[in-house]
């Protein structure tokens, strides 16, 4: 199907003008206006933006599958030269698949449950191709092997919910490869994967990319993954792209304000929460049907001037000098691109008091039974392996780990909502391990609350945020009466920076930072001395995340509250914590100050986590330490070391020790705690993952 | 998956004995026997005649025992009365009690005798079966293939003017009580005076007077379309709608899912994308409602049996509870216990076969 009038120099696809609406009964939304890209053959572009802003439509339209209410209502889409936007069902279908493929988010929803893995896979050269059952099968087993996927003929017998999330996306990746397509279009490809699995993944889709010579479309809102991956990019903002260009130079000299508050509002090495705190994007994300006249990012903008950016529709400006660099505002010419931040007033560190959060030996066993009437085999998953800590009054504790790790587990005994198996937990100098939540005081409850992980699911959806909080009060026994509660309520609502008229609002009607700040209120109605953020800001915008947390840390400072802030994030977790405890398939296997667990020596993961994290400042120089396989499953932990099966380091320690042995916690100099074999000597010679590059 | 099937039989066992149990229980309460007495003894009997009549009739004694006899595992009862005749539950009229079995009961065959037609129940009971097995066949060969081509059809493209059709057509079959489709269809197809038929008759389409034949009394012996059609479209239209919304339901689920798009985006042709994967996904859910018809078939078709005067099971059951024929009624309790545990049985083994990612241990 290659089109031989196509001239391998122009560019593969070529976007121009683009306009998308979807149509409602109400009325028409445009999702995309006005958005031009090209994409060279052999060249990776990037589109960043936060969600809503229409990254995701693009794609969609360059596959023209935007459903029954979406329409391309202006521009081209030119693929090697013919315009997609005017195909027939019949042509389009030659080409999908075949010659634009597309990677999805979720792995596992894009798999067919019901069909095998190698009879998806065949079904691409079969349609293509003509190719017969058993070429087609042999050409599968041989992609299997390509996306780095052990025993491949295992895996084309098997059912996609036999794989891991990280081999299913390997599959995804297969199938798209599988008829060899000139373009690939990625879709937050990595977004639903552990950090540790992204970098493998990532690692493959550049591989690939350079041994097929095939041109990726690779949508992401992580800056550091597109810095990692991509040539070009480009940046979206409600709809629109606001900046294109060279990924160093719009990394180095980015000429269009959103990109540089996105910049400024992510935490990078270097950032700290005292001296360099982030700066939020002010404002909310404007709606599609209530973008402002003129520049969409004008009222949150802090160069906006009245009259010119709100005057009409901004051009893309082309930025002379640099490789096809264009912005879209109307003032770039005359910004000081190179002032520095202006810094917000750095912050007093909060002192830290004395310990109220004390584990000892927490075990925490969930027994699985695997015979469907309860009469098979019973297999003890060991969530929780002898955890030792102590968390100190106005002080963030970091507990880090990839998913199946144990820390959500952890707290939920903290909770109350498990009991612990074994151990003791002392809150504020009482024995609370064994007390599940119904049988504790009231007190004991409103001192330890939580902030959960998805504010979209956590507000009743028929009650106005006002009455939600002051349930809350009601249950912590807070205030004499409703006037009071009412009162303290409207207090709670100011702590976290919300307008009073929010009270009266349903959660429907709020943005996700918005309404993870009801969360935070409703953690704190009862004056909560310890608070388990878990992922408090991972379902939200990088641009509000900044916000969240700031809001957190403001909380802290003032309530001298202790935070056990539980993430995936490294970034985030350098910026805000004091101390971090590393956690592996329910063993903490490191644990220190910041400063002792971001630098050598590290545990091996701890050493792996950090190099896995994309780090979107082009001045870092990481060194890439991929692990091979995936985290072992909890109720089969592997003997011995639990992370000796994917370890880089395990032939230097003499005697086959990691198989044998689970290492003991050695204490390093400073209180900085190793769970590892390693000798001193080793630990010692340990170089940092991340180095920044001398300007 | 032989020790699942294993142990779902045991359940299974478990189940019907119960379900036996709470039937044997209600048709064996004092007023039901005092009234069985009546009719077999003499109508005028006083009280305590009906009481003895009870005790010698082997009624007598704890509803466990009686339930252990009739199921076959306590030896039945016997009695010697004044006159020196024995009498008991496994003698026969006039035989030997020297030779008769110790145990009679369901699970040595002897299900009793019907006291409606004076025959032996279990006889009774697998004839009327056969004539409703040959209903239930063809209802489910019409049924169940235009059902799911129905609801596929309608959910591949929600919304689009043959899902609309369709779904109106499935609404206002199910809709429809059998009694008055049924009727409805006697009155169009096999009225000699009403409807299509005469019409049909005076344009010299058809030879008889009618198109199809009112009555279903003649299928029993010899099943023809002429005779059988409108008593299995009687029953097949009230299931066909009720299976195309469960299937239509399904189906747009599955079409809205990520890998449908996936697989349109691999570029699949459409029809191979519902053929090849959708449809097996679509099916998970309307399998199960499909087993479930059989028992509500065996009990259900009660109406349409009568309807067409066709000597069924259903038209037994009614016989068997208007005339308070305790043996026939328990027959038919255990036919029809035993249908719903074999469906269901099969369902879920079949739901295996279907859904991969369940997996019997």
């Amino acid at each position: 199907m290659t089109d031989t009038t196509w001239d391998p120099s122009k560019p593969i696809l070529e976007i121009e003008n683009l306009s998308i609406s979807f149509f409602t009964r109400m009325r028409e939304i445009p999702a995309v206006m006005d958005f031009s890209c090209s994409v060279m053959a052999g060249e990776s572009m990037g589109l960043v933006g936060e969600s809503g802003c229409g990254k995701s439509t693009v794609a969609l339209a360059v596959m023209r599958d935007l459903g029954k209410n979406g329409r391309i209502v202006g521009g081209t889409i030119k693929f090697k030269g013919r315009d997609l936007t005017h195909m027939g069902d019949e042509e389009l279908r030659h080409i999908r698949g075949s010659e634009i493929a597309m990677i999805y988010q979720e792995p596992m929803a894009s798999l067919n449950p019901a069909m095998k893995i190698g009879a998806q896979l065949a079904e691409v050269p079969m349609i293509h191709q003509g190719m017969a059952k058993d070429e087609a099968w042999k050409l599968a087993r041989q992609i299997v092997a390509d996306v780095r996927l052990p025993d491949p003929d295992r895996i084309l017998q098997a059912y996609p919910h036999q794989l891991s999330g990280g081999q299913q996306q390997r599959i995804v990746i297969a199938m798209a490869l599988m008829s060899k397509p000139a373009l690939l279009i990625l879709d937050e490809p990595t977004t639903a994967l552990d950090v540790t699995v992204e970098a493998g993944i990532v690692d493959l889709v550049k591989d690939l990319g350079h041994k097929y010579g095939t041109s990726m479309l690779f949508i992401s809102h992580n800056l550091g993954l597109i810095l990692d991956v991509c040539d070009r990019l480009c940046v979206m903002y409600s709809g629109e792209a606001v900046e294109t260009g060279n990924v160093i130079e719009v990394f180095d000299k980015m000429r269009h304000p959103y990109t540089q508050a996105l910049f400024r509002s992510i935490p990078l090495p270097g950032a700290d929460k005292n001296s360099h705190p982030l700066v939020a994007i002010p404002g909310n994300f404007p709606l599609p049907h209530e973008r402002p006249k003129g520049c969409n990012f004008g009222p949150r903008c802090d160069y906006f001037q009245d009259g010119r950016c709100n005057a009409a529709e901004v051009p893309m400006f082309p930025v002379p000098g640099d490789d096809r660099h264009a912005t879209r505002c109307i003032k770039w010419t005359e910004i000081d691109w190179d002032a520095p931040m202006t810094l917000k007033a750095s912050k007093p560190k909060t002192p830290i008091g004395k310990v109220v959060l004390k584990m000892e030996d927490l075990k925490k066993y969930y027994s699985v039974s695997s015979g469907g009437f309860g009469s098979g085999t019973t297999k003890v998953v060991k969530a929780n392996e002898t955890l030792s800590f102590e968390a100190r009054e106005g002080e963030t504790l970091a507990i880090v780990g990839e998913s199946g790790c144990g820390k959500s587990t952890f707290a939920k005994v903290l909770m109350g909502l498990e009991t612990a198996t074994s151990g003791s937990i002392l809150l504020f100098d009482e024995n609370v391990q064994s007390t599940p939540i119904q049988q504790r005081n009231t007190d004991t409850v409103s001192s330890v609350q939580m902030v959960f992980q998805n504010p979209f699911d956590t507000l009743n959806p028929s009650m106005n945020v006002g009455r939600q909080i002051i349930r809350a009060l009601e249950i912590f026994k807070q205030g004499k009466s409703d006037e009071e509660r009412h009162a303290r309520m409207l207090e709670l609502l100011d702590l976290v920076k919300l307008p009073r008229a929010f009270a009266e609002r349903m959660p429907r009607q709020l943005s996700g930072g918005q309404k993870q700040r009801v969360g935070i209120a409703r953690a704190f109605a009862g004056g909560a001395k310890v608070v388990v953020a878990d992922e408090p800001v991972s379902a939200l915008d990088v641009s509000v995340q900044a916000a969240v947390t700031d809001l957190l840390m403001d909380i802290q400072r003032e309530n001298k509250t202790t935070l056990l802030f539980i993430s995936h994030d490294l970034s985030i977790v350098r910026y805000l914590s004091d101390r971090v405890m590393v956690m592996y398939l329910g063993h903490v296997v490191e644990m220190g100050t910041t400063d002792q667990v971001f630098q050598p020596p590290y545990h091996p993961y701890t050493e792996a986590l950090l190099s896995a994290v994309p780090i979107a400042d082009t001045k870092v120089i990481r060194k890439r330490i991929v692990l091979e396989g995936d985290i072992p499953s909890a109720m089969n932990p592997p003997p011995g070391c639990p992370f000796q099966t994917r370890c880089r380091w395990k032939s230097q320690v003499p005697g086959g020790l990691c198989d044998i042995e689970m290492p003991p916690m050695r204490t390093l100099a400073g209180g900085h705690q190793i769970k590892c074999h390693l000798s001193d000597e080793l630990l010692a010679s340990m170089e940092p993952v991340i180095k920044i590059a001398a300007e | 998956m032989l020790k699942f099937v294993a142990r779902r039989l045991g359940v299974m066992v478990l189940t019907a004995l119960a379900l036996t149990f709470v039937v044997f229980y209600l048709t064996n309460l004092p007023p039901n026997l005092e009234k069985l007495a009546r009719t077999e003894g003499s109508v005028r009997m006083t009280d305590q005649a009906v009481a003895s009549w009870i005790e010698n009739n082997g009624h007598g004694g704890s509803v466990f025992g009686r339930y252990a006899q009739w199921l076959g595992v306590a030896p039945g009862w016997k009695l010697t009365d004044g006159k020196g005749v024995t009498r008991g539950r496994c003698i026969q009229n006039n035989a030997d009690p020297a030779t008769a079995a110790t145990y009679c009961g369901v699970l040595q065959g002897e299900w009793g005798f019907s006291t409606v037609f004076k025959k032996p129940v279990l006889e009774s009971v697998l004839q009327k079966l056969g004539s409703t097995g040959w209903l239930m066949m063809w209802v489910m060969i019409v049924m169940v293939p235009v059902s799911l081509i129905m609801g596929v059809l309608s959910g591949m493209r929600e919304g689009s003017r043959l899902d609309r059709s369709l779904s109106i057509v499935a609404i206002a079959t199910t809709a429809t009580p059998e009694y008055v489709s049924g009727v409805i269809l006697v009155a169009i197809f096999a009225s000699a005076t009403a409807g299509i038929s005469p019409l049909l008759h005076e344009w010299g389409w058809i030879s008889g007077k009618t198109l199809f034949l009112g009555t279903a009394t003649s299928a029993m012996d010899k099943i023809t379309f002429w005779n059988f059609a409108l008593p299995v479209l009687t029953i097949a239209l009230y299931g066909i709608g009720y299976i195309a919304r469960m299937t239509r339901a399904s189906m747009t689920e599955v079409m809205t899912q990520q890998y449908i798009r996936t697989a349109r985006l691999k570029g699949v042709r459409f029809r191979d994308v519902v053929l090849k994967h959708a449809l097996r996904n679509a099916l998970i859910a309307p399998f199960t409602v499909i087993m479930l018809q059989f028992p509500w078939l065996l009990n259900g078709v009660v109406i349409t049996e009568a309807l067409f005067n066709y000597k069924g099971f259903g038209w037994t059951l009614v016989q068997a509870a208007g005339n308070n024929d305790i043996d026939l009624l328990l027959g038919c309790s255990v036919v029809a216990v035993l249908v719903v545990l074999v469906t269901q049985l099969i369902s879920d083994i079949g739901y295996v076969f279907l859904n991969p990612r369940i997996r019997l241990a």
